[in-house]
């Protein structure tokens, strides 16, 4: 554990808010909101989720409320990562004027990209930013939009301490406790918090706080907790997955999961690296301009892979296929990694409860040693 | 931070009609600072915009030195290319480029230059056409393979007559469907790479068209002992972006739009042919 570690008692929590937003940040914090954590705009302490802990399994997702229980950060995820709040869900990209000769003047879109602070980040969701960074920054072309938000972005990470049945981080090695990424990161006991800086900023705000020395007690307490979070139900096969997938494109499991699967594309909207996109027109209503958006897409719609005359996956098979082998297979080519963080979301939010470690095992498994 | 996703405005400065499916737009940046600006590879492509429609990826087929204007060959098949086709000169659309990975025309040079395309596959190839033509000393053999599937998809017949009457060079065309008065073969372009005259351990082959076709061919090229280096093929994906970011262009770890679209077989072989990919 870092050398300027220090305690913030819980009852001080919300020191930490206000110093944050006295940096002029918007807060973005987890809430309980519709039966599932979201991230939305966190005005004071309260609104974070007290006693929530959520119970997480294929195609499941059920959250109970322990009255009693002061821990705010003692579930795992939601549906929603980081992604939302850079790489927007839909958004404009640019627009253009058409004059009466038939001028066609074209305008780039200016990002809304507000001073932002997000609490309550999880290791994975920082490893699968440092994915997206990867994608849309280390670019010829970097997104712009992108780049604005993330520049403007505080993050304020919380190790794990309750992961849920699905997740299988300490598997892919990007958590549960976070590595990198973050501008503080806290570790949450019963009477308050651990809290390290990552960056300059992140001390700037943690001298600002009343926080007190940690003591062997918390210490030997948070390690104890960052042990029983390593141990997880789920894992990755502990192979060359991206060799074993190619090897078995023609693997008899994959028309056993496309009899299953339904092709809704649930787990690519959850996955917090999944950065498919679909550029669209807004058609002119007033005839004299027209707006060109982009918004999330998914390897499993049909208009994926169209080309004239063709679809290059037409059948569920070919997509899941797709998806499986793009994300444990050519994200190694293609950004040195897989492009799995663990947060096990697309096992929850998969409506028929497919998962990818049980798929990975059936299809890459066979020859393991 | 400059949008790579932002178009420039361009005029179409001369339209010509091919066949009545088939046009040519020549086009020009209005802004001249963009125009002088802008450069392109043989093999490269643009992103086109129609007001109001949507925008669509189309290789140049033109000379990248020639400063006056930049060419489209475009067939009409849809949303997009229908609009297209019924504009005029002088009428305005967006284009942004160029993208991608583009023929290895330098590394071509000292060597035969086979170019073998099927179906609608020949626009991105007339690039290489006309870049060996104009540099004709740099290169040896030019080696011209059509297949179409009707005699009456063959665009450019005189071009190819033209060609085919030029020192070494050799003009190959075949239909699937040989109309009245078609002084060509008759079958597929595929079954003809045997008749053609080539230093197999000196050429660069390049090719376009479906996936099927390029495939055939291959099976051709390499019991001649063509290298499999030595063999490239432009590949087409759906494209948004063409900039890398959106992911529909994707052929495993490849993206067609900035990997490509015009690969090293070695690349693409692993997946080549495989449905679903
Ligand atoms: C690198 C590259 C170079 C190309 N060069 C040429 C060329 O020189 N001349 C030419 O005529 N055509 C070319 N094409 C094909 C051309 O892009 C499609 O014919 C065109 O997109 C069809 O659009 P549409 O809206 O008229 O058709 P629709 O069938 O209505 O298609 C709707 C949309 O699907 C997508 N789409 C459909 N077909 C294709 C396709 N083949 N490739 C990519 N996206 C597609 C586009 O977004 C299109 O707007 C090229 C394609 C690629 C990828
Ligand atoms: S593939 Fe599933 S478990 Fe892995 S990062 Fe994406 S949503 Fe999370
Ligand atoms: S795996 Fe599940 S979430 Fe993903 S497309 Fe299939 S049914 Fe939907
Ligand atoms: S066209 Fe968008 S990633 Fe290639």
């Amino acid at each position: 554990m870092g050398e300027k570690d220090a305690y913030l008692l819980r009852e001080r929590l919300p020191l930490l808010l206000e110093a944050v937003q006295a940096e002029g940040y918007e807060c973005i914090g987890p809430q309980w909101q519709n039966e599932a954590i979201v991230y939305d705009i966190l005005n004071q302490v309260e609104q974070l989720p007290h006693g929530v802990q959520v119970n997480q399994y294929p195609g499941e997702y059920c959250g109970e409320i322990h009255e009693g229980n002061v821990r705010c950060f003692a579930w795992a995820n939601g549906p929603q990562a980081l992604k939302p709040f850079l790489f927007a869900p839909r958004e404009t990209l640019w627009r253009v004027h058409r004059d009466n000769d038939g001028r066609l003047q074209f305008e780039s879109a200016t990002p809304e990209a507000p001073k932002r602070a997000i609490f309550g980040v999880r290791a994975c969701d920082l490893a699968a930013l440092a994915l997206q960074d990867r994608h849309f920054l280390e670019s010829d072309f970097p997104d712009p939009a992108y780049a604005a938000r993330r520049e403007n972005l505080l993050l304020i990470a919380v190790n794990c301490s309750h992961p849920a049945s699905t997740c299988f981080c300490a598997s892919t090695g990007d958590g549960p406790v976070a590595q990198a990424g973050y501008d503080l990161v806290l570790d949450e006991l019963d009477d308050g918090f651990m809290i390290q800086a990552g960056t300059e900023e992140g001390q700037a705000i943690m001298a600002r706080l009343n926080l007190i020395p940690v003591t062997d007690g918390h210490r030997e307490a948070i390690e104890i907790q960052q042990e029983k979070a390593h141990e997880q139900l789920r894992q990755v096969p502990g192979k060359q997955l991206r060799d074993a997938l190619f090897a078995n494109l023609d693997h008899e499991r994959w028309d056993d999961v496309a009899g299953r699967c339904l092709s809704c594309g649930n787990c690519t909207s959850v996955c917090p690296t999944c950065f498919c996109h679909s550029e669209e027109e807004l058609a002119p209503l007033d005839g004299g301009s027209s707006e060109h958006i982009r918004q999330w897409d998914s390897c499993f719609t049909a208009g994926h892979s169209y080309i004239h005359g063709l679809t290059i996956r037409q059948q569920t098979r070919e997509r899941y296929r797709q998806w499986l082998t793009h994300k444990f297979g050519s994200w190694h080519d293609q950004y040195g990694r897989s492009g799995c963080v663990g947060c096990g979301r697309c096992i929850a939010w998969c409506p028929v409860g497919i998962d990818v470690t049980e798929e990975l095992q059936a299809i890459c498994g066979s020859d393991d040693a | 931070m400059s949008s790579p996703y932002l178009p420039h405005e361009a005029e179409i400065f001369q339209r010509l009609e091919e066949t009545p499916h088939i046009f040519t737009l020549r086009l020009r940046f209005t802004d001249p600072d963009i125009h002088a600006q802008y450069h392109f590879e043989p093999g490269q492509f643009n992103m086109l915009y129609v007001y109001g429609v949507g925008e669509v990826p189309i290789s140049i087929v033109s000379d990248p030195q020639d400063e006056h204007a930049y060419d489209h060959t475009i067939r009409r098949l849809g949303r997009v290319t229908n609009v297209l086709a019924g504009l005029q000169e002088g009428d305005r659309i967006g284009v942004r480029g160029a993208y991608g990975r583009g023929w290895p025309v330098q590394q071509a040079e000292g060597k035969d230059v086979v170019l073998i395309t099927g179906g609608l596959g020949c626009a991105p190839v007339v690039s290489v056409i006309n870049y060996v033509l104009k540099r004709r000393d740099r290169f040896r053999r030019l080696i011209i393979m059509q297949g179409v599937k009707h005699s009456d998809d063959l665009i450019w017949r005189e071009k190819y007559e033209t060609w085919s009457k030029q020192n070494d060079t050799q003009v190959v065309l075949a239909a699937s469907q040989g109309g009245a008065g078609w002084p060509w073969a008759t079958g597929h372009i595929t079954e003809l790479v045997s008749e053609i005259d080539f230093d197999p351990q000196n050429c660069t082959v390049m090719m376009c068209g479906p996936e099927g076709m390029m495939i055939a061919a291959m099976k051709e090229l390499l019991p001649r002992q063509v290298p499999e280096s030595a063999i490239w093929l432009s590949m087409e994906r759906n494209m948004q972006c063409a900039v890398g970011h959106c992911g529909h262009c994707q052929h495993g770890p490849n993206f067609v739009c900035k990997d490509g679209p015009v690969f090293n077989y070695p690349e693409i072989k692993p997946l080549l042919g495989i449905k679903g990919f």
